[in-house]
């Protein structure tokens, strides 16, 4: 992903001001991603739902409470698009939850339609076999996103998994816009690094992805670079 | 490159329409369509890039993953004949690559250097729109037959329609989808050679053929078995390198 597309998700994200939602849920990083989504793309609104320790899924964040109870009739039921979004580590896209058929997710749509989700969109949060949470957008119309849209909310998608991933690293989000937070390079030694980490340091693959943008940011380099010198047996990383 | 037998092109076909009615992995599907193209039309290797939210081509599957080809593949996002094929939609081809160095230096040194003389690339089409490309490498200078470019052609279509699979859904939801999830399926495989490759201290490029070979002997999608191997790098104990 660009440094270009990165920086102007980030520039959208910091525009929108924080705030914590009526329950006192949100964490505050994700709750503007949502309300940043929210506002660009017409007639939607977002949430965040993120994989907790014990493996489940939790909502972590919403742009408005509209879309929070969208968010939780998911929860509540254990189906709907989220939820097969994170299983089948693809994106969901429902343009028309009214056509769907009923038992695909038994008892999910009737609420969801109520609560003004007539489309869902449904995208996981993922680095090839980390999945950290789904990234769900509703519209109280139906109709498919459009391709700028699709393209937005993958970006957007893109930069709250960098986020979900430096916040390991950097909680205090001090960095932006640098190395922490610019273009993951899609190139395949990064995912390579990411594999041989979590062998060579007997860690999870989240972990190994932690330690690798910790390390570049350490010292100040691209994590391209770094991936290259860990395949390469140029660089071992500390236990 | 000599023509291809109707019986074999038949039982291609066969094979592709069983693997859309079985259970259907997409990224295994096109590991296949590339594994076909390579027998049918009688070249070295074939690879297949997509087109993502972006417009920007991604790698997603080829004939062969040594590390020097899939740098081949994945330069093509900047320049080659899968860059051209795409934006003009039109099949792109050099019978010599020698003479392709003006058109694309960097892509030409590194072919060459690889050891490839000749290249073709057809576009995936959907209606107006290039999806991406199947792009295939000769080792000999020398177009491909007539009969063979429309076989290739039709693979490349195949390959399409497979990624068009969802029928409730409009074509952009489907191929979004499918496209998406090919793509992290793709990040899974290389997150796996890179675990097979510490566990078992072999290069990456052996490490896939570990992972290949482990998927072809245990039945399973070549997905399945990278996913396996991430979350327990010892799953693939037994096997060693040949």
């Amino acid at each position: 992903m660009s440094r270009d597309r990165v920086a102007r998700v980030w520039s959208l994200v910091d525009a929108e001001p924080s705030r914590v939602d009526a329950d006192g849920r949100g964490e505050p990083w994700l709750q503007r991603l949502c309300s940043a989504l929210a506002r660009v793309l017409p007639a939607c609104g977002a949430g965040v739902t993120v994989q907790t320790l014990d493996g489940a899924l939790g909502v972590a964040a919403a742009s408005d409470p509209a879309s929070a109870a969208l968010e939780d009739t998911q929860f509540a039921l254990g189906v709907g698009p989220c939820v097969d979004a994170f299983a089948w580590r693809r994106p969901v896209l429902t343009p028309t939850l009214a056509a769907v058929d009923e038992r695909r997710w038994p008892g999910y749509a009737t609420p969801a339609l109520e609560r003004g989700g007539a489309a869902v969109f449904a995208f996981p949060l993922q680095v090839g076999a980390a999945r950290l949470g789904v990234l769900d957008i509703y519209r109280a119309r139906r109709g498919s996103l459009s391709t700028y849209e699709l393209a937005l909310a993958l970006d957007f998608g893109a930069v709250a998994v960098r986020r979900l991933l430096d916040a390991r690293v950097d909680p205090a989000g001090r960095q932006q816009g640098g190395v922490l937070t610019g273009a993951l390079d899609n190139r395949m030694e990064v995912y390579q690094a990411q594999g041989i980490l979590l062998a060579q340091l007997s860690v999870g693959l989240e972990e190994a992805m932690v330690r690798l943008r910790a390390h570049a940011y350490a010292t100040d380099r691209r994590v391209s670079d770094v991936a290259k010198d860990v395949v390469t047996g140029r660089l071992r990383l500390p236990r | 490159m000599p023509g291809v037998a109707a019986d074999r092109l038949a039982t291609v076909f066969v094979e592709v329409a069983d693997t859309l009615i079985d259970e259907f992995d997409v990224v295994d599907f096109l590991h296949m369509v590339t594994r076909r193209t390579v027998e049918l039309a009688d070249v070295t290797a074939a690879g297949l890039l997509l087109a993502d939210h972006h417009g920007e081509l991604q790698f997603v599957a080829a004939s062969d993953e040594r590390t020097e080809l899939l740098e081949l593949f994945q330069l093509q996002g900047h320049e080659g004949p899968c860059l051209d094929c795409h934006r003009t939609g039109s099949p792109v081809t050099y019978t010599d690559l020698t003479s392709a160095t003006t058109a694309w230096p960097a892509f030409t040194r590194q072919a060459l250097a690889a050891g490839f003389r000749s290249v073709h690339a057809v576009p995936l089409r959907l209606r107006q729109e290039t999806i991406g490309a199947l792009n295939l490498f000769g080792t000999t200078a020398g177009s491909l037959a007539p009969e063979n470019g429309s076989i290739v052609q039709a693979l490349a279509d195949v390959a399409t329609i497979a990624l068009l699979q969802e029928r409730a859904i409009g074509q952009r939801e489907a191929l979004a989808q499918q496209l998406q999830g090919a793509l992290n399926s793709r990040v899974v495989i290389e997150q796996a050679k890179g675990v097979i490759a510490q566990t078992y201290g072999v290069s990456i490029d052996d490490a896939f053929v570990l992972l290949r070979d482990h998927a072809r002997r245990s039945r399973r999608l070549l997905s399945d078995v990278a996913h396996l191997v991430v979350a327990d790098p010892t799953s693939l104990s037994g096997l060693s390198v040949e």
